[in-house]
């Protein structure tokens, strides 16, 4: 019988979600004993003809190039999965979309004639249809061969949807926030990363993106107890995630906060 | 009657990005040599402006997922020097010891799951682990072990979390570090087979005239200080940068190319390093490369392998003497005052020099950003080695050709990522 295909894109980001794949050092071999790698460039020279079982897709949508280039590849593969918080949630890129693109260009670029960018960095999930969005800057490698398993296997990833609280507790973290007044995330912050920036007396940046159904406003209360300013909250939750629904609407939230006067 | 032909190949694999190469060649006359970079851009430097300092070394990482720790390092050390901070002693030693962690697992990953293949005539290590599955899996877990020091150290290998301006959030214990050990002892002698197995491959001929550009420090091989030299009398120190080095931006391309004022092209990366610096080698490095057939100074970028797989074993026992010889710092960092300044950091990413500039207003907020990357640095040298051996290897039928071009692109272990991204490999025999 024949493997199934596995096909791997990359749109504007880093590649280190796709390294992640190449990261698997204990199971890279097995993975490629069970898919046959059919078009994954950074890896291979050799590119098979489409179409492909399983697609990855790692970056956001930002040239009108890129947008075409998605609906191709979409056509082209059975199921659809983006990997990492560029591809899910538009990426630390996406700090443009508040700003004038042009402005960007032209303080980076002599030639700014020469650029073609969108206004906008998106998910791809605003161009065509996905059937999974896997979290992270980056993902988790353990994660993401979760994801091709249950695909592969026909079932339901088991990535779960809950805080990174929810991992503290499960590793026996003292909070950041009680113990250290630190200000943290991981209340808002889809688990992934076993809690990691805790662990290492730091509190979350959001690297995961919102959790299920995220309490951001009490949050920031919290936050402005604790000495942060909006201009603090406006920062913290537009980094990697920025353009998920939740972080950016409540950075919106603090931004108009500032803008109106800055009503504590 | 005019002989053209006409070579393609679209997307350019195994390196780390998007980018093209387009080469017109008429009559056995080379009429055009292009290595173009289409990786959207990001506008790192434009976004960076406003945010608080202490954001660059987790938002600096994102513009490469192989080397996050060069990003990390060249943007506190610039931080630190705005602030006018050093950091010695034990966290100077511990950045040592993360970057000898990136070092390993970026230069395992080349050297055998990218560039390797070429010399044997595979598509990719997958395919090459079908015939030589131990030498595949021997790449890997030494690339594991590059990464085990970054996880440790960093909280995870890609975009780790630990690193920050004054040092880290939290410092291991000695028998944390030790754990790493008995792997790395392993890894020693996986690199010293690593050297000799690359070693054995056949190299296109090529001697360079090439200037290499790294830095230099006179204590040890470089990872996150020292003087800016050249093999052409270059002496500069790192704040004077910009005085050396000019950026343009040319149409074909979203990466400035970099040039050194009045001279031209210039050549960063571990073929640099190791010509400049090889006398800061281990004893056991040095008689590696004799070994290997290297000389002191290598103008041979096909055997940047060889050369990459010295600095592995360097990196590997550099890790083993810090981890032997480190007492814990009493704290994780060192306190600093923000103020309003400027400061450049410059480090030796695995691929080259990688250059950071900040200037910050006195709340800490970042009023100005300049990151100049690696691969932006050699894209002219790029360019001029394809000519050269393009010029040598007019005789190959078509699909050779591509393919000798593609690795002579990849001798460089192009970061087209960090320099913005995109390769379309293109031979135009017009």
């Amino acid at each position: 019988m024949a493997l199934p295909t596995l096909a791997v894109h990359k749109f504007a980001s880093c590649d280190g979600c796709q390294l992640s794949l190449l990261d698997l050092e204990d199971e890279l071999l097995a993975v490629a004993g069970v898919v046959q790698i059919a078009n994954f460039m950074e890896a291979s020279r050799e590119v098979l003809p489409p179409p492909y079982d399983v697609t990855l897709i790692e970056g956001s949508v930002t040239t009108a190039h890129d947008a075409e280039r998605i609906k191709q590849i979409r056509e082209e593969t059975g199921v659809l999965i983006t990997i990492g918080a560029c591809a899910t949630a538009g990426g630390i890129q996406a700090l443009r979309n508040w700003k004038d693109v042009d402005d960007f260009t032209r303080y980076v670029y002599a030639h700014p004639a020469y650029i073609d960018t969108l206004q906008m960095s998106t998910p791809i999930s605003d161009h065509v249809a996905v059937d999974f969005e896997l979290r992270g800057c980056p993902v988790s490698k353990y994660q993401l061969l979760e994801v091709l398993v249950a695909f592969l296997q026909g079932r339901r990833p088991n990535i779960p949807t809950y805080s990174v609280c929810v991992e503290c507790k499960l590793k026996g973290n003292p909070c950041v926030m009680v113990a250290q007044g630190t200000p943290c995330l991981g209340p808002v912050t889809q688990a992934g990363c076993n809690a990691l920036c805790p662990t290492y007396d730091r509190g979350c940046f959001g690297c995961f993106g919102p959790m299920e159904s995220p309490n951001t406003g009490s949050l920031a209360d919290r936050w402005k107890e604790m000495g942060a300013s909006e201009r603090d909250l406006v920062d913290a939750f537009r980094s990697f995630n920025a353009w998920s629904d939740a972080f950016r609407e409540e950075s919106d939230r603090q931004q108009a906060s500032i803008e109106i006067g800055g009503v504590r | 009657m005019t002989n053209a032909r006409e070579i393609s190949v679209e997307y350019l694999a195994r390196v780390e990005g998007e980018g093209s190469m387009r080469v017109e060649v008429v009559d056995d006359h080379i009429e055009h040599v292009e290595f173009s970079i289409f990786e959207p851009p990001r506008f790192f430097e434009a976004f960076l402006r406003g945010r608080p300092h202490t954001d660059a070394p987790d938002i600096t990482a994102r513009i490469c997922g192989i080397c996050p720790i060069a990003y990390q390092m060249s943007s506190v050390h610039a931080m630190e020097d705005a602030f006018g901070v050093t950091v010695g002693g034990p966290l100077r030693e511990l950045r040592r010891l993360i970057y000898c962690g990136e070092w390993i697992e970026s230069h395992a990953l080349h050297i055998y799951l990218l560039h390797a293949p070429d010399f044997l005539g595979y598509q990719s290590g997958i395919h090459m682990a079908a015939d030589h599955r131990d030498v595949v899996e021997r790449g890997l877990r030494l690339k594991k072990a590059g990464n085990a020091i970054v996880g440790l150290l960093g909280g995870r290998e890609i975009h780790p979390i630990n690193v920050k301006v004054g040092g880290f959030y939290r410092t291991p214990t000695k028998a944390e570090l030790e754990t790493l050990v008995p792997e790395l002892e392993w890894a020693k002698e996986a690199a010293i087979e690593t050297i000799r197995f690359v070693s054995g491959f056949t190299f296109p001929e090529a001697d360079m005239d090439f200037e290499f550009v790294s830095l230099s420090h006179p204590d040890e091989y470089p990872f996150n200080e020292g003087r800016i030299i050249s093999n052409r009398g270059l002496d500069i120190s790192v704040a004077e940068f910009n005085e050396t080095f000019v950026e343009e931006h040319v149409e074909r391309s979203n990466a400035l190319h970099s040039r050194i004022r009045e001279r031209g092209a210039y050549h960063v990366g571990p073929l640099a390093r190791y010509s400049l610096n090889f006398d800061k080698l281990t004893p056991l490095a040095q008689n590696l490369a004799r070994e290997a057939g290297l000389e002191r100074v290598c103008m041979n970028p096909f055997k940047s392998i060889v050369v990459r797989s010295v600095e592995t074993l360097y990196a590997v026992e550099e890790a083993l003497r810090i981890i032997d010889e480190y007492e814990p710092p009493a704290a994780p960092a060192v306190p600093y005052t923000v103020k309003e300044g400027e400061g450049h950091g410059a480090t030796e990413a695995p691929r080259g020099l990688l250059y950071h500039r900040y200037r910050v207003h006195d709340d800490g907020r970042i009023a100005d950003a300049q990151i100049v990357p690696p691969t932006a640095q050699n894209q002219l040298t790029i360019e001029s080695d394809l000519r050269y051996v393009l010029e040598r290897h007019l005789d190959l039928p078509d699909e050779e050709l591509a393919w000798v071009l593609e690795q002579s692109i990849r001798n460089y272990d192009p970061c087209i990522s960090c320099a913005t991204h995109f390769l379309d490999l293109t031979v135009d025999r017009g």
